[in-house]
């Protein structure tokens, strides 16, 4: 496979890297170092310029109006994307648009007018409720929030934590046990609206991510219609499971986008700053660090776009987003790691980036499904399942 | 170890001395006037040169005399800045007086 960047790719990338270097990069100067949100006029004013470069909504698919932006090519944007202070968790401030949960694209008509179309148009925010206090990453077993059947409807009741906006947010997808003799073929996709009698946002969860807190939420009688089932009964988890498989090629993009700029960070510092009588970068411990970072990050990118031209192609792509994810947070961990190290001191400070990438890159090895999780997926695959 | 959802301190009184007390770090900070209503929910982010002790000496030249504080050092003064805002909205129905000035973006919360 050929991964060097086409002509119109390459275009492309060009146009995002110097968007992120002189609207987002000089802007993040005047932030605070932990600040997720721009300032309403900067953030509108560079969405009009995102929609003049045709890409805003560069998840939304072509068919709901987004730009017509394969996976590959999202995966070269999402690694320039990210080569900003706030870059891993929030690319560009959120300018370029969101699409939602990927989830609500498989809605029935009714659905996608309630929920689909104004979350396309930026009148509703959603959250994804997988995980819960009994864990995340084995969401078959883990889900213990139940769904039972009242009133034409269902009742739910339970807690999930962990979840992203659902303070912010005006529905979400909830996931909920509908049949607990049947394991993974018992889970039911719910949308529910924050507004739903029985529907709580108990407590704000902080993290080492300390730009954004994640929240914990409590469903006590929470009833819904039947009309609020997203898919079919008991065939939820087929829908939590694609979204995780696919979640992970551009989760992987982010770490690498971070690990580059940390990267040229590091090897600008070595030529620059002198100790002993020499610059760091004639220093051999601190040129076999830069190497190291290299290899890290043509691994990961490898193996990431390796995955995103699988998926392009409609090949399974299961491996491969598992190996993506896990050489991109692994080896993102390691260079922004060794970026510090070069630095020293600065490299400790919010003066610099460095220390926000490194709190937040230790949340990729579990974010997504832990690294364990990705070599179990990789060990299931290779070994068949008659052999687990 | 249980987690304190709420700023529960004693206040101080905010003068020059006490200011002079506080570390430098990073953290949040409630204002209320001498019968102890809270006017404002602060964070000292990373930008204020002295941290808590900074923001709290501005709060005191702005302000003046009789008012009182209490502060908590935190490196997630960010998020537990959100945090306090936004149970002190749903202990009182409303923001602080001088924070409703100006919201920031700001989540519903139930808490128990």
């Amino acid at each position: 496979m050929d991964f060097e960047p086409n002509e119109e790719q390459q275009m492309l990338i060009e146009q995002v890297r110097r968007f992120v270097r002189e609207e987002i990069i000089p802007l993040e100067a005047g932030l605070d170092p932990d600040a997720s949100e721009l300032d309403p006029a900067d953030h509108a004013r560079l969405v009009e310029k995102t929609k003049a470069m045709g890409l805003f909504g560069i998840d939304i698919p072509k068919e709901y109006g987004g730009p017509d932006i394969d996976i590959v090519t999202r995966v070269l944007l999402a690694i320039e994307m990210a080569q900003h202070r706030a870059g891993l968790y929030v690319p560009c401030y959120g300018t370029f648009g969101g699409a939602g949960l990927a989830q609500i694209f498989e809605a029935n008509d009714d659905q996608k007018e309630r929920y689909l179309y104004p979350t396309l148009r930026g009148e509703k925010k959603a959250f994804f409720g997988l995980t819960e206090p009994s864990g995340g990453s084995d969401p078959a077993r883990a889900i213990q929030t139940r769904a039972e059947r009242k009133d034409n409807g269902w009742v739910l009741n339970g807690a999930k934590i962990f979840i992203s906006n659902a303070d912010r947010a005006q529905y979400g997808i909830v996931f909920a046990r509908t049949d607990s003799s049947k394991g993974r073929a018992g889970i039911t996709c719910f949308i529910i609206d924050s507004d739903t009698p029985g529907f709580h946002v108990r407590r704000v969860v902080h993290t080492l991510r300390s730009s954004h807190y994640a929240t914990e939420l409590e469903f006590k009688d929470c009833w819904v219609s039947d009309h609020q089932v997203l898919g079919e009964v008991n065939k939820g988890f087929a829908v939590a499971n694609d979204r995780l498989t696919r979640q992970r090629i551009p989760y992987a993009a982010g770490c690498i986008g971070v690990a580059i700029a940390a990267h040229e960070m590091a090897i600008e510092w070595a030529k620059m700053r002198s100790t002993f009588g020499e610059k760091l970068s004639h220093r051999q411990a601190v040129q076999w660090m830069l190497v190291d970072n290299e290899i890290d990050i043509r691994t990961a990118r490898h193996f990431t776009l390796e995955a995103a031209e699988k998926a392009r192609r409609g090949l399974p792509f299961k491996i491969e987003a598992s190996i993506a994810k896990l050489t991109a947070s692994e080896g993102g961990g390691r260079v922004v790691d060794r970026a510090m190290q070069i630095h020293g001191g600065m490299g400790m400070t919010k003066d610099l980036p460095l220390e926000r990438w490194y709190r937040e890159m230790r949340i990729r090895r579990v974010g997504e499904g832990p690294s364990e999780v990705q070599r179990m997926v990789i060990a299931r695959e290779i070994l068949g399942s008659n052999l687990r | 170890m249980s987690i304190r959802l709420r700023l529960d301190k004693p206040w101080r009184p905010l003068t020059a001395e006490e200011i002079a007390r506080l570390p430098g770090q990073l953290g949040v900070y409630q204002i209320a006037d001498a019968s102890g209503a809270i006017l404002c929910i602060g964070q000292a982010g990373a930008r204020a040169p002295f941290g808590l002790r900074s923001e709290l000496q501005r709060e005191l030249a702005e302000r003046g005399a009789s008012h009182q504080f209490r502060v908590e050092v935190n490196q997630q003064y960010r998020t537990r800045w959100f945090e306090l805002l936004m149970v002190h909205k749903a202990d009182h129905g409303s923001l602080p007086p001088d924070n409703a000035k100006n919201p920031p973006p700001l989540g519903r919360l139930s808490p128990n």
